[in-house]
């Protein structure tokens, strides 16, 4: 039986050459994701161990990774004592810069996409491994307080050589510093993964960053020979200063890994949603394929039962040739799926996201489970026909047609309940009875795209006939044949659309969650914001007070209203704080449900969600922590009902820093003077920064733009991930094509002679190939516009307004039209090459 | 001589009766589309000889021959081959009697055309997991003259060729039984001499017990006895019949069949 079955695997290839390939793509999908994973964060990892010490003093309390900056320091005092340890064989104090950028050779900002630039003092610290964190690579470290040395790669990027001025923006009342490039360095942790650091002199550090103060952020420190990171803690903790804490630098390193961890996951979560999704759609076109080929083999199956194959033995035969072809395309996709990783690391690098290539490497993990989904997927879709297979009777071996069984009732039963258990899912998402309600209604929408999986031929049927009327209208009887050809075996061409339907689907509902994500932005900027002008940082990071400092003098400008976003602890807790200045009720219209947004020192505006979870009243006090101990006690002057355009809970900013948070700003709003002109003070300001080039002025229509801009740029990218289940899908299209012509070569020699020209019998099987595209995109557009709009109602908290693409949807349609007829081509020409005796003689 | 001793052991019950059909009858659909194809069939195949089963398109002749074989069930009656009662047998054990006590030879050759014709031949076996007996292949092998042709793929044979290669895969087993249906209907009159002289000597030389349906004359001649089927009747049964006697018996059933089909 195992030669039977690689017999016939051999004799099939072209027949399985569309299955091989969708497998092949799927599982190179799921191992590039992978791959590229594991190079992520082999990539973090190495930045991690390559740039740690022993051991770090750092501010006590602070979220590590969230980057904030404290105004709490260390004195040369505390460095000393630290020092003097005598399990400490050096201490070196650490001056850190934030909100910092690299201002290019060309004017325009270096970085600031996600990635953050680094500025800190260049000190002799060595890392986990006992390397220096920094290797030089030309010219030198920096020594004069206007020295600097940055990584060779950031300098590439700048477009800076060595001599030359180099533009910084810092957090200074001056906000440019110039200084001279001296040298450059690289990682010796490998790829930055996109971050930029800048390496100047301790004492040009402190003047940069902390006012010319002599103090430090944070000391490395490296233990004493014989002395084990834990003792070196245990003796730095009884030396340290309040507000700061010890810790090893193993301990530090997980817990960035941690939260790394946290981050990557859900991106490779993100990516493998849409593997998932493309195997599944491989999964059908499989089903369907193995259907078809079972189906065609009917009479050589019944001989080998008549002959006493059992049917276990029959069945096991169409599961080793699935099994086989599933090996062979896993192969391919394994190595396909590196191949994609190295590109995606290479697209990555060109944006300035260097991943060591060195640790983008199949990793034996990746391969099982690429392996173990991509077989057992397979063997689990070919299951079905194989059970078929051994069902044949051993009687149709002798007769000319096999009877095929129905059960077109039981598989509408199946869907009639799974149509109902997802309405069910539904209401009790709307309805939010027990968890989270956008959790229920996708489940709905899952619910009700396998329903309509396993029930498309049958629901199809009227809109195939539909369809079949439209084309005897539009063709003649090339149409009706086309269409007929469709509908003859509905079940078939139903499994072959149901591929696309779930590709369909889910562009569907992402389409009108984007569209209204982007009409719910739209609706907040006009109706909760007054401002005339927003200023803000392209990847919305902090950026130094000064900038507002320059826009509040520009003529013409009425009022302007900072923001900063700090990270606290409330009830042990992460929180997001805003701070404001006092006139910020003229910049967003607020709901203000109790008290009063006018906020004095020590004054609270919280939202009515977060009052309700408290249990908050006007007056409540309460207390939020900062980093580096510092408290906050705070009472409630207001409640404003919840809303997208404040924190959960705002103070005075003042009180921010107070808090020990070191003032940057996250946002400024701009109102205008009364009676000066918008489109001046708008040229004005833009001049007022023009050699700071880390923020933009946006009037609110530009800021609504930029904002849909990255929805967009999001929305993309899931089309681009959904394009392998739609291409895979087509693949499908063209397979169950292919096989019908081979199928009905009889037929189509019959039609040739009988006077059916070439070019019809192409358009009649471009047709059929329209009618089934169009049957998978009609339906899934109807399961995605189902789902897209009820899950837009379940996450009416964030998504606060409707709209549907209409547009978008019929493109999507129009778009099936254009693959149905793509799809068509090869299976049409082959049918048209038909030579007609040979075709007729064909048994 | 030839080795006969696994078809002593399964005669021993029933020496004489290879395969019997008592009261057989077949009807297929139900209510007023139903059709009644067998209806009240005994017969008795005597192992060893050569039997041919006669009839108009549409007598029941192959339906009782996929009785027979196991391949069909009937609505009522028995059947009983190599002393097995089929009717309490389950798929699986059906399955294992087909595969070890029948053989079949069909129409449309039937060859699996991805494999050799070697491999087409050793199927039942190796579907057993058995090898064959090395003299008992060279003498099939030989007999049939299919020496040069073990390593062609049926599409590279001619019509004769496959149905010889079709008749080396049921002797080789050494079956009880063997059902030929048609055999010789897509062969020219020549192939069809030459499968109907290698059946009539598979029943001389090797004492197989081969049942055959078939529409030719020319191919029942070859035969020990022909049964003659009409509407799922037995209506006659003769012994050592001539192609003349044959001819005259068809013709003598032609109006028979015309008024019952008619009424």
């Amino acid at each position: 039986m195992l030669r039977y079955a690689l017999r016939n695997l051999l004799a099939r290839k072209a027949r399985l050459g569309m299955s091989l390939l969708s497998i092949a793509l799927g599982v190179a999908f799921l191992a590039g994701v992978l791959t590229f994973d594991h190079g992520l964060r082999h990539t973090f990892d190495n930045i991690l161990d390559g740039s740690t010490p022993d051991a770090v003093v750092r501010v006590a309390g602070a979220d590590q990774t969230s980057g904030q900056a404290t105004t709490a320091t260390l004195t040369p005092e505390d460095v000393a004592r630290l020092a003097a340890l005598p399990e400490a064989a050096a201490a070196y104090g650490n001056v850190v810069g934030h909100g910092v950028s690299l201002v290019g050779h060309d004017g325009r900002l270096v970085g600031g996409n996600g990635a953050p630039t680094l500025a800190f003092n260049r000190t002799a610290s060595r890392n986990l491994l006992g390397e220096p964190i920094m290797q030089l690579q030309q010219g030198h470290w920096p020594q004069g307080p206007r020295d600097l040395t940055m990584d060779a790669r950031a300098a590439d990027r700048a477009g800076y050589r060595i001599g030359d001025e180099v533009t910084l923006v810092v957090p200074t009342s001056a906000l440019v510093a110039h200084l001279r490039l001296v040298g450059t360095a690289t990682f010796t942790g490998g790829g930055t993964a996109g971050a930029i650091l800048l390496l100047v002199s301790t004492q040009g550090a402190q003047q940069l960053f902390l006012g010319g103060r002599d103090a430090y952020s944070s000391v490395d420190l490296a233990a004493a020979a014989g002395t084990s990171p834990d003792q070196l803690v245990t003796a730095a903790r009884r030396v340290l200063p309040s507000g700061f804490e010890a810790v090893t630098g193993k301990q530090a390193v997980d817990e960035a890994q941690d939260s790394i961890g946290a981050v990557l996951g859900a991106v490779t979560t993100f990516f493998l949603v849409f593997a998932g999704i493309a195997v599944i759609v491989c999964g059908l076109l499989i089903l369907n394929t193995f259907t078809i080929l079972v189906a065609q083999r009917t009479r050589e199956l019944a001989v080998l039962r008549a002959l006493g194959a059992s049917r276990a033995q029959v069945s096991r035969s169409v599961l080793i040739e699935a099994s086989v072809l599933a090996c062979v395309a896993t192969m391919l996709g394994v190595v396909g799926g590196w191949g994609l990783a190295r590109g995606l690391a290479a697209a990555f690098a060109a944006l300035g996201l260097e991943i060591a290539g060195s640790a983008l490497t199949l990793t034996t993990s990746t391969v099982v489970l690429c392996a173990v989904v991509g077989i057992t997927g397979t063997v689990v879709a070919a299951y079905v026909p194989a059970r078929r297979a051994g069902r044949v009777p051993p009687v149709a071996a002798m007769q000319v047609t096999a009877p095929t069984g129905a059960g077109t009732r039981q598989r509408l039963l199946i869907a009639g309940a799974l149509l109902a258990v997802g309405v069910l899912a539904a209401t009790a998402g709307l309805t939010g009875v027990w968890g989270h309600r956008s959790l229920w209604v996708g489940g709905a929408g899952v619910v009700w795209i396998v329903a309509l999986a396993t029930s498309c031929g049958t629901v199809g049927r009227p809109l195939l006939a539909l369809l079949r009327e439209a084309f005897t209208r539009l063709f003649g009887v090339t149409g009706q044949l086309g269409g007929q050809n469709a509908l003859r075996d509905s079940r078939r061409t139903g499994a072959t659309a149901s591929a696309l339907m779930i590709g369909m689907a889910v562009v569907s509902t992402i389409s009108i969650l984007a569209a209204s994500l982007n009409r719910s932005v739209d609706d907040l900027v006009d109706q909760n914001f007054a401002a005339d002008f927003i200023v803000t940082s392209p990847a919305y990071t902090p950026f130094p007070t000064s900038i507002g400092d320059r826009l509040a003098t520009v003529e013409g400008v009425g009022l302007v209203v900072r923001q900063q976003v700090a990270q606290a602890t409330l009830d042990g807790r992460s929180v997001m704080i805003d701070g404001n200045d006092a006139s910020f009720d003229r910049i967003y219209r607020l709901d203000i449900l109790a008290g009063t947004p006018r906020l004095d020192a020590g004054q609270a505006l919280v939202d009515s969600d977060t009052a309700r979870a408290h249990g908050w009243r006007v007056g409540s006090g309460f207390t939020v922590q900062f980093p580096g101990l510092h408290v906050l006690r705070l009472h409630v002057a207001g409640i404003a009902r919840t809303s997208q355009v404040t924190a959960p809970i705002s103070v005075p900013i003042d009180d921010l820093a107070a808090a020990g948070v070191a003032r940057q700003d996250s946002a400024v709003s701009i109102l205008l003077a009364p009676g000066a002109d918008a489109h001046a003070v708008h040229q004005r300001l833009d001049a007022a920064i023009a050699d700071v080039p880390v923020v933009s002025v946006q009037d609110k229509a530009q800021y609504a733009a930029a904002i849909h801009g990255q929805v967009n740029q999001l929305l993309y990218l899931i089309y681009g991930l959904l394009a392998l289940a739609v291409i895979i899908a087509v693949l499908g299209i063209v397979n169950t094509l292919g096989l019908s012509v081979v199928e009905r070569t009889r037929e189509l020699g019959l039609l040739r002679a009988v006077g059916v020209s070439r070019v019809q019998l192409r358009a009649m099987i471009t047709l059929e190939s329209v009618a089934t595209a169009l049957l998978g995109a009609a339906l899934g557009v109807v399961v995605g516009l189902a789902t897209g709009v009820l899950l837009r109602q379940a996450l009416s908290d964030d998504i606060t307004s409707l709209d549907v693409p209409v547009w978008q949807l019929l493109v999507f349609l129009a778009g099936s039209v254009a693959a149905g007829v793509l799809a068509a081509t090869v299976p049409a020409v082959r049918a048209s090459r038909l030579d007609v005796l040979q075709a007729i003689a064909t048994e | 001589m030839i080795d006969r001793d696994s078809e002593q052991t399964a005669g021993q019950t029933a020496r004489q009766i290879a395969a019997q059909a008592q009261g057989l009858v077949k009807v297929y659909g139900n209510g007023a589309a139903s059709v009644r194809a067998l209806d009240g069939v005994d017969l008795a195949v005597e192992a060893g000889r050569f039997t041919v089963v006669m009839g108009a398109s549409g007598s029941g002749k192959s339906t009782l021959m996929h009785c027979l074989a196991g391949l069909e069930k009937p609505t009522a009656g028995t059947v009983t081959v190599a002393g097995e009662s089929l009717g309490s047998l389950s798929d699986k054990r059906l399955t294992m009697l087909r595969r070890d006590r029948v053989g079949f030879v069909f129409q449309a050759f039937n060859l699996i055309p991805t494999l050799t014709a070697r491999e087409n031949i050793l199927l039942p076996l190796s579907l057993a997991g058995r090898r064959p007996d090395p003299a008992w292949w060279d003498l099939i092998i030989g007999r049939l003259r299919l020496e040069d042709r073990l390593d062609h793929r049926p599409g590279q044979l001619s019509g004769g060729q496959q149905q010889r290669v079709a008749c080396a895969r049921a002797l080789l087993g050494r079956p009880t039984i063997i059902f030929a249906d048609e055999p010789t209907g897509n062969l020219d009159s020549r192939s069809s001499g030459e499968i109907m002289t290698l059946l009539r000597s598979s029943v001389d030389d090797f004492g197989q017990t081969v049942v055959m349906v078939t529409h030719d004359p020319v191919g029942a001649s070859y035969s020990d006895r022909v049964v003659f089927l009409a509407d799922g009747r037995i209506v006659e049964d003769a012994t050592d019949v001539t192609v003349a006697d044959i001819l005259s018996r068809l013709a003598r059933l032609q109006p028979a069949t015309a008024e019952t089909g008619g009424s």
